[in-house]
């Protein structure tokens, strides 16, 4: 299992052509408390860059784009009743959405994990 | 001036203070094309209290007001008594002059009031929530129409044609603009809503059918029928009450199975102030409360764990999702609701039906007295406050007539729908606890002598 | 039905730690209050009516309410202490200051609220003949006038709401103009990055996409960044003058001219109004329309959130695509309302109608009164005094916070800061809510969006010199506090009627109307 990081501060857990998508660690630091999270349904496709979820603090809204494109297996249900699992393990059980990947050279273009930290030292 | 508290001393001081030689320095920025050298010539200078209240008052004395005359206009606005105290407390400072509660701690008074306003909205709308109040009832229905193509990705909406006219042509100029697609129609003089003509036109592209209930002839109609042929089609069911008070009597559109219930709450203690402002309710079942547009006041705890209020689901409006917003709206009409929700609470429940009831007979009685009169034919059997005359000549004219001897006879549908000639003849009167047996009377009298 | 048939009651709250008990759990003269639902019942009513008179059967088409609905009623002497006491927790201009930038919190006249309730005015219904509301016309039309000549344009659209929907509305005619010229393909505003979340939402809403247009380091629009965006495709500009960070926009004719060489059109956000009002007519300056919030500007009442009242004056270009409906005065005196029916002759290329009726008459009446108080003279003293007020407060805490504008001139009718300077975990939420300590609500925060931690400050011109420097001791110790790092900022405010409250739990579990608690507890 491989994960890999967009700019806009999405993870994704790739396994076979199935992948787990979520935010990492810094941007649910930056979002504050979340209360409140869209997904997407079972079926949808998305487009790589498309809006895919929406995350909300009290303060915020953000949107959570796909970083590759495929077709949605299934929205994180947990999240409708605690949206806090995304502050206190985003890259875990706060999981957003998985799909079925489309097309897996599109993850040549995101970044490892030293990348990404890398990156986040940057900002 | 008396709302100016600086004098010149202070003036010249605080110049000082900022480094400055004169007022112009500080407009410095301004390009020099553009300066004005003086008060704009030509217009007046400031006046007194005394001035400015001749003047204002030289102005409302050439209106006819309701109070005046024997007065029978509804159509969206009706005339109610408003009890004493409402109009002393929305003038209290503490909420003529507060601002939107984003400092929830020192705006409780605000918030715990959106509140009540909230509750007690959802509760005679029928619907499980309902946000803090909205520009208006037409406003409020076109937002609820938006509101549908959202939840169900549909961009077709069919209009009542007992919907009000005026609510019909914002929702037309409105979905020029974002390509909804509606379907509407004029109504008929007839005793019967157009609720089988409506269920009819439903298919898989509609996202919402929008109903007036009493509608714009004062028919009255069950929605539950409506609401699951909608429903069997996905679409949601909007319904638009436009007289809040018929709810005291009524079943609620909630219970019959409306989706999104809107409504202007006018009727209860903002007075009729020729159109505005007056008040949007908005109203809708609890899984849809994320796609509601407008202001929420939410309940929660403070840090020493007392319970407090707070504007809530900010995240839907626009000074955070800017284009992505469920609506433009800003501002809600924070002191009508104050003035809504006052009069509610004096009331309560038990006056309220009193009121409906009180509302109701007096229509009733007048219904009868009109239609005795020859040429006058009552075309709407039921009604809650407001029912429809067939005249045996053009109403609009007549109206015109009576106001001359100033008597405000009611709303001609010729006034509404300009051209139609089905509907030319049609007159809508509005009766309320405020009409007398002697208005009724003197309106009947009137009549026959036109009509003779 | 009783709503509360077990009698529960909020408990009294829990003493702080820093204050003592009580058995009602009043503070003196701050009263707690419960709901409504926890003090009333559905049979009482402080309302009398005679009594029904007898009815043959009834006519309600079978649809009688069975079901009750769950209204508390109160006797009067009961409801006007329960809105009494609620209205003591709120802060309000009749209270003091309030420095809220780009809200133009200024004096409420009471003479205002006296005329608006003038029976001639307040006892009008909307659909009456019109011969019948000639003095009700005349108001609009004679408040019309006034903002055409204020602001230097030709026409004006009376009937939006609120100053989001006077947006929407000089957004609507530009559209409607475009199209009209056979150039609906253009699909871009252009709105600076500081301005009001309502222009991208209007925007939005109408159909167009947004795009960002930078500031300079000094805070208003990079015109060079400008001009090289603008092009066939873009509709319209935005723009906020004075701007949201309280400075004049210098290039604002450049930039009108600018949007005009490629056939855009200029729309100009009136809520800053205040600081120019008879010494700048917009017009002027080349905008094509413009919205005035009554409710800033012109004193009529915020009321906790609204009514607002959004008038939008327009251009010789745009006035044909107005709304209806709108007043006319005729060569012979008398007052015409044009509506859908005459529009083929009188407005034939109008957008629509925006609201049902004619606008908000309620604020006509008080706004006219306003501006016939002051006069043209008075208004021009209202900006001169407005822009003084709001100097003295950048220049007299320029050496305690922030003013990141400060060395390029002068601000307008407010000031801007930021949180620089501030302690190592301190920022401007931490002055704000010890601010509310010190008797004010707090300025503006976090707006806009392009000044770091941003206070924005707009004293408004019905501040006498003593409110101001009470305020600017006031603020200037907060500041102090927050850049030291003084602890008790955190726990701020101490001594309002509630603490910080929880916005989190609010939003994760909304609870958005009362519930019976036999009810409330079974849903959990």
């Amino acid at each position: 299992m491989s994960r890999y990081f967009t700019e806009d501060h999405e993870w994704i857990d790739v396994d076979g052509d199935t992948a787990t998508v979520g935010i990492t660690d810094y941007a649910q630091g930056q979002l504050g408390d979340i209360v409140f999270v869209e997904v997407p349904e079972g079926g949808r496709r998305l487009a790589k860059g498309d809006d895919a979820a929406v995350v909300e603090s009290v303060k915020a809204a953000s949107d959570v784009y796909s970083p590759v494109s495929g077709t949605v297996i299934e929205g994180n249900a947990a999240l409708g009743d605690d949206p806090s699992l995304v502050n206190s393990d985003p890259e875990g059980d706060g999981w957003f959405f998985k799909l079925t990947i489309a097309d897996a050279g599109e993850l040549e273009s995101l970044m490892d994990e030293a990348k990404y930290q890398d990156f986040v030292s940057k900002l | 001036m008396r709302y100016l508290p600086l004098t010149q001393p202070d003036r010249e001081a605080m110049l000082g203070v900022i480094g400055a030689r004169s007022i112009d320095d500080l407009f410095v920025d301004v390009p020099e094309a553009a300066r004005l050298d003086g008060p704009i010539p030509g217009l007046p200078l400031h006046a007194s209290e005394l001035a400015v209240e001749r003047h204002m008052a030289a102005l409302a004395r050439k209106n006819l007001a309701a109070g005046d005359a024997p007065f029978f206009l509804g159509c969206g606005a009706y005339r109610h008594h408003v009890p004493a105290s409402v109009d002393h407390l929305i003038q209290r400072g503490e909420y003529l002059t507060a601002y939107t509660p984003y400092q929830p701690e020192i705006a409780q008074g605000t918030l715990q009031m959106l509140f009540e306003f909230q509750t007690q909205v959802a509760r005679l709308l029928g619907t499980d929530v309902a946000n803090a109040s909205m520009y208006d009832g037409s406003t409020a229905c076109w937002e609820a129409i938006v509101m549908a193509r959202r939840v169900t990705r549909r961009a077709k909406a069919v209009l009542s044609g007992g919907l009000h006219p005026h609510y019909v042509s914002v929702a037309k100029t409105m979905a020029k603009f974002t390509g909804d697609v509606l379907e509407t129609s004029l109504p008929s003089l007839t005793a019967e809503p157009d609720t089988a003509a409506l269920i009819d036109k439903i298919d898989d592209d509609t996202s919402c059918v929008v109903v007036q209930y009493p509608d714009i002839l004062g028919r009255i109609a069950d929605l539950s029928e409506l609401a699951a042929a909608c429903h069997a089609k996905k679409a949601l069911l909007v319904a638009v009450v436009t007289e809040p008070v018929a709810l005291g009597l009524l079943k609620s559109p909630g219970e019959m199975g409306a989706d999104i219930v809107v409504g202007e709450g006018q009727s209860i203690g903002v007075g009729l102030q020729f159109g505005g402002p007056y008040v949007g309710l908005f109203g809708c079942s609890e899984k849809l409360v994320r796609q509601m547009p407008g202001r929420l006041t939410g309940e929660t705890v403070d840090a020493d764990g007392k319970r407090g209020f707070v504007l809530t689901l900010s995240t839907r409006e626009q000074h955070i999702r800017r284009e992505k917003a469920t609506s433009n709206i800003c501002t809600n009409s924070g002191l009508c609701a104050l003035a809504f929700s006052i009069h509610m609470t004096l009331l309560g429940e038990a006056g309220l039906r009193q009121l409906a009831r009180v509302n109701h007979a007096a229509a009733f009685a007048a219904a009868d007295r009109l239609a005795e009169v020859p040429g006058v034919e009552l075309v709407t059997p039921s009604f809650f406050n407001e029912f429809t005359l067939r005249l045996s000549k053009e109403a609009r004219p007549v109206v015109r007539q009576l106001a001359d001897s100033d008597i405000l006879a009611g709303v001609s549908l010729g006034r509404l729908y300009p051209g139609a000639e089905s509907l030319e003849k049609g007159l809508v009167v509005a009766v309320t606890e405020t009409t007398t047996a002697e208005d009724v009377a003197v309106l009947a009298e009137a009549l026959r002598e036109v009509l003779a | 039905m009783t709503i509360n048939p077990s009698g529960w009651r909020p408990e009294a709250p829990q003493a702080g730690a820093n204050e003592a008990a009580t058995f009602t759990g009043n503070r003196a003269l701050m009263l707690e209050e419960p709901l409504i639902f926890e003090i009333g019942s559905t049979a009482t009513t402080g309302v009398d009516f005679g009594p029904a008179p007898a009815t043959s059967g009834s006519r309600l088409a079978g649809l009688e309410r069975t079901a009750p609905i769950g209204l508390p009623g109160l006797s009067e002497p009961e409801a006007v202490r329960h809105y009494t006491r609620l209205s003591r927790q709120n802060y309000a201009i009749d209270l003091g200051l309030f420095p809220l930038g780009s809200c133009t919190m200024k004096h409420n006249p009471r003479l205002n609220e006296k005329v608006a309730r003038m029976p001639g005015f307040a006892d009008l219904h909307p659909l009456q003949p019109v011969d019948t509301v000639q003095g009700a016309l005349q108001v609009i039309n004679e408040l019309a006038f006034w903002l055409i000549d204020l602001t230097g344009m030709h026409g004006v659209a009376m009937s939006p709401k609120a100053g989001a929907h006077g947006e929407l509305c000089g957004i609507l005619a530009i559209k409607a103009a475009l199209e009209a010229r056979g150039e609906g393909h253009r699909k871009v505003i252009l709105v600076p990055e500081s301005a009001h979340g309502t222009n991208p939402a209007t925007a939005a809403f109408a159909g167009y996409a947004v795009e960002d247009i930078p500031a300079t380091a000094e805070g208003r629009v990079d015109l060079a960044a400008l001009k090289a965006r603008l092009g066939p495709d873009v509709a319209a500009v935005m723009i906020t003058n004075p701007n949201t960070c309280g400075l004049f926009e210098r290039d604002m004719k450049a930039i009108s001219d600018a949007v005009h060489a490629v056939g855009g059109y200029v729309y100009c956000d009136g809520a800053n109004f205040n600081a120019i009002v008879g010494r700048v007519r917009p017009g002027d300056l080349g905008i094509d329309a413009m919205h005035i919030n009554l409710h800033k500007t012109f004193s009529t009442p915020h009321g906790g959130g609204g009514p607002g009242a959004g008038p939008v004056v327009l251009s010789e270009a745009l006035s044909p695509y107005g709304p209806l409906p709108f007043v006319a005065k005729m060569p012979d005196g008398h007052y015409k309302l044009v509506e859908e029916e005459t529009a083929d002759e009188d407005h034939p290329q109008t957008f629509g109608r925006m609201t049902a009726f004619h606008g908000q008459m309620g604020m006509f009446t008080r706004a006219l009164t306003y501006i016939l108080s002051h006069g043209a003279d008075g208004l021009r003293q209202v900006a001169e005094d407005s822009v003084l007020n709001a100097n003295y407060v950048l220049r007299s805490l320029a050496g305690t916070l922030d003013a990141p504008f400060a060395a390029s001139g002068p601000c307008m009718h407010e000031a801007i800061f930021s949180d620089e300077g501030l302690a190592e975990g301190f920022s401007t939420i931490d002055v704000a809510k010890a601010l509310i300590d010190e008797g004010y609500h707090p300025m503006t925060m976090y707006f806009p969006l392009v000044v770091h931690g941003a206070m924005l400050v707009e004293p408004t011109e019905t501040e006498s010199k003593a409110a101001l420097d009470q305020f600017i001791g006031a603020l200037r110790s907060v500041a102090e506090r927050a850049k030291a790092g003084d602890p008790t900022l955190k726990s701020a405010p101490h001594f309002a009627p509630r603490r910080r409250l929880d916005e989190t739990l609010a939003a994760r579990k909304p609870v958005l109307v009362w519930k019976e608690p036999e009810l409330a507890e079974a849903a959990e």
